[in-house]
């Protein structure tokens, strides 16, 4: 007699589940589309090194979960953010953890990018056909390391101020247009109250919009284009390159020239 | 139009005035190759569909509405975007480098600064900004350079390589002096510097500002000063590449104001022709 029960039950929980997907996925289509992303094919013979990319992923969800947090509580001025952070760090319950995981997943975000960037480079997966998703990389890796500059100024402790005033300046050696650039920076001909605005803008909003845009992009080419396979895979990687069209031209887009006439 | 927003609201409606010219301009030109001669506003009948079919000659006087459509659309939108963007981007870049001058400050009473001893002043350069716009600069009385006319050495603490604070190498006196101006709280303090060193990478300067060793491009900043009521009054800073000889009677060009680690002087100037201090107001 139990085992029927459960089974109803199981079917009444399946039901419950259920309905509400069937309602999305006849509206949106998500549910096809989330399973089309998780349920991609990859070669057989990927390995843990493959995983050092979606690594990379998480660490940035952390950095990016823990900053909306600690902003809840840090106040960007010169009177109080040090004060802040010391009130983030001591005080607040759990705040000494979440600003840890936010000021060590800094260094683990850029280190797992390098380790993925090897990974890639020793692959040969950087080759025809996913160049782009190799210069989308870079972009990523230099606005990460952006945003950690922007960010070590935000404790506005000595080593944070001075080092902010070295990196400025470093900018501001930089031919002709450096010197604009450290006095944008600094927002003004000094350093003061609004460099740490301007840094936390950057930190907050500027940079991380870009990454986050920039990451999408990276994922969908790695969605279109399909994992590599390792170098000492059965299963050759990649795909042909367009052999050339009647025309002479060797390219995907417009082909043929269009209504006959010859440009 | 912007340059109107600092200067006046007439020049705003100039600006408004040109901007829009030359939008319509702008949207004509974008337009110009597909309305080609001038279009009746209404073909009598719907223009034909010679896309695939027609011979080179036979293009059409009229061009199609969808085609104008289309281009209107990203022409307009293109202006919008223009309308909204440039206030934006111009609030996003030019306020750090209008009004970035500061009134001369005040340092006090003459007395405060003996002839011949060098004093550590440390003072708001900016006092709406508060503690953190607190400045420090070495100043020595030179005595007079002819009789009524003083002079002062007020030599910047910010390092020229890249910008940490240069101190006194020397003996420094215990006793501060912490005095009141208009322009917030300063204090003075007696040092006696063989040199200025800074901790950041190493570099060093004599007392007159000239580079001994380290990484520094040139000697250090310098403040023009001034005195009215019996009062010193620290005014802008400039740049040094040397001094020559020393205290009143030391030789100095005065270069504009430049970033730490930026030259002045030599070919390596030529990186740098023009600095924001020249162009801010």
């Amino acid at each position: 007699m139990a085992i029927p029960s459960r089974k109803k039950k199981q079917g009444k929980i399946l039901t419950l589940v259920m309905i509400p997907l069937d309602w999305l996925e006849e509206r949106s289509g998500i549910v096809g589309g989330v399973k089309y992303f998780l349920f991609r094919k990859v070669p057989r013979d990927t390995s843990w090194w493959h995983t050092l990319g979606s690594a990379t992923l998480t660490a940035f969800l952390v950095q990016a979960t823990t900053g909306v947090v600690l902003a809840m509580y840090y106040k960007p001025h010169p009177d109080t953010a040090y004060e802040s952070i010391e009130r983030i760090t001591n005080d607040i319950t759990l705040g000494w953890l979440v600003r840890g995981m936010h000021k060590w997943g800094a260094s683990v975000f850029i280190i797992l990018m390098f380790l993925h960037m090897g990974r890639v480079f020793l692959f040969g997966a950087y080759k025809y056909p996913r160049e782009l998703n190799w210069i989308v990389g870079v972009l990523i890796l230099v606005l990460g390391m952006l945003e950690g500059f922007a960010g070590y100024l935000l404790p506005w402790d000595q080593t944070a101020y001075w080092a902010s005033v070295v990196g400025i300046n470093l900018n501001g050696t930089a031919p002709f247009l450096g010197p604009f650039l450290a006095w944008f920076l600094q927002g003004g001909a000094e350093i003061g109250s609004n460099t740490l605005t301007i840094f936390y803008a950057m930190h907050m909003l500027l940079i991380p919009g870009a990454l986050i845009g920039l990451i999408l992009l990276h994922l969908y080419l790695v969605v279109r284009l399909g994992v590599s396979s390792p170098p000492w895979s059965d299963v050759a990687a990649g795909r042909p390159r367009p052999t050339v069209t009647s025309n002479g031209r060797a390219g995907l887009v417009n082909p043929a020239p269009r209504s006959g006439k010859a440009k | 139009m912007l340059v109107g927003l600092i200067v006046s609201w007439p020049a705003v409606a100039v600006g408004a005035l040109i901007s829009l010219v030359f939008g319509f301009l702008w949207v004509r030109d974008v337009t110009g190759d597909v309305r080609g001669e001038p279009a009746a506003a209404s073909p009598p009948e719907p223009p034909p569909e010679p896309v695939l079919l027609a011979e080179p000659e036979d293009e059409p006087a009229a061009y199609p509405r969808s085609k104008f459509l289309e281009l209107s659309t990203l022409g307009l939108g293109g202006v919008i975007t223009g309308i909204v963007a440039l206030p934006i981007l111009g609030f996003a870049v030019l306020p750090p480098f209008i009004n970035q001058e500061l009134d001369p400050v005040d340092l006090g009473p003459l007395d405060n600064f003996p002839e011949g001893t060098w004093m550590e002043t440390t003072y708001l350069s900016n006092p709406r900004e508060g503690e953190v716009s607190r400045r420090t600069a070495y100043i020595r009385n030179n005595g007079d350079l002819e009789p009524g006319v003083p002079s002062f050495t007020l030599i910047s603490n910010r390092c020229v390589h890249l910008g940490c604070p240069v101190s006194a190498s020397g003996p420094r006196s215990d006793q501060s002096k912490t005095i009141e101006t208009k322009v917030g709280e300063l204090k003075l303090t007696e040092v006696t510097p063989a040199a200025f060193s800074c901790p950041c990478h190493g570099g060093a300067y004599d007392t007159e500002g000239n580079r001994t060793a380290g990484p520094p491009v040139h000697a250090l900043d310098r403040y023009v000063f001034s005195i009215k009521d019996e009062r010193l009054y620290l005014g802008l800073p400039y740049s040094v590449a040397f001094v020559k000889g020393e205290g009143a009677q030391a030789k100095i060009k005065r270069y504009p104001h430049s970033g730490p680690g930026q030259h002045v002087d030599g070919f390596e100037a030529w990186l740098y022709p023009i600095v924001p201090s020249q162009v801010s107001s």
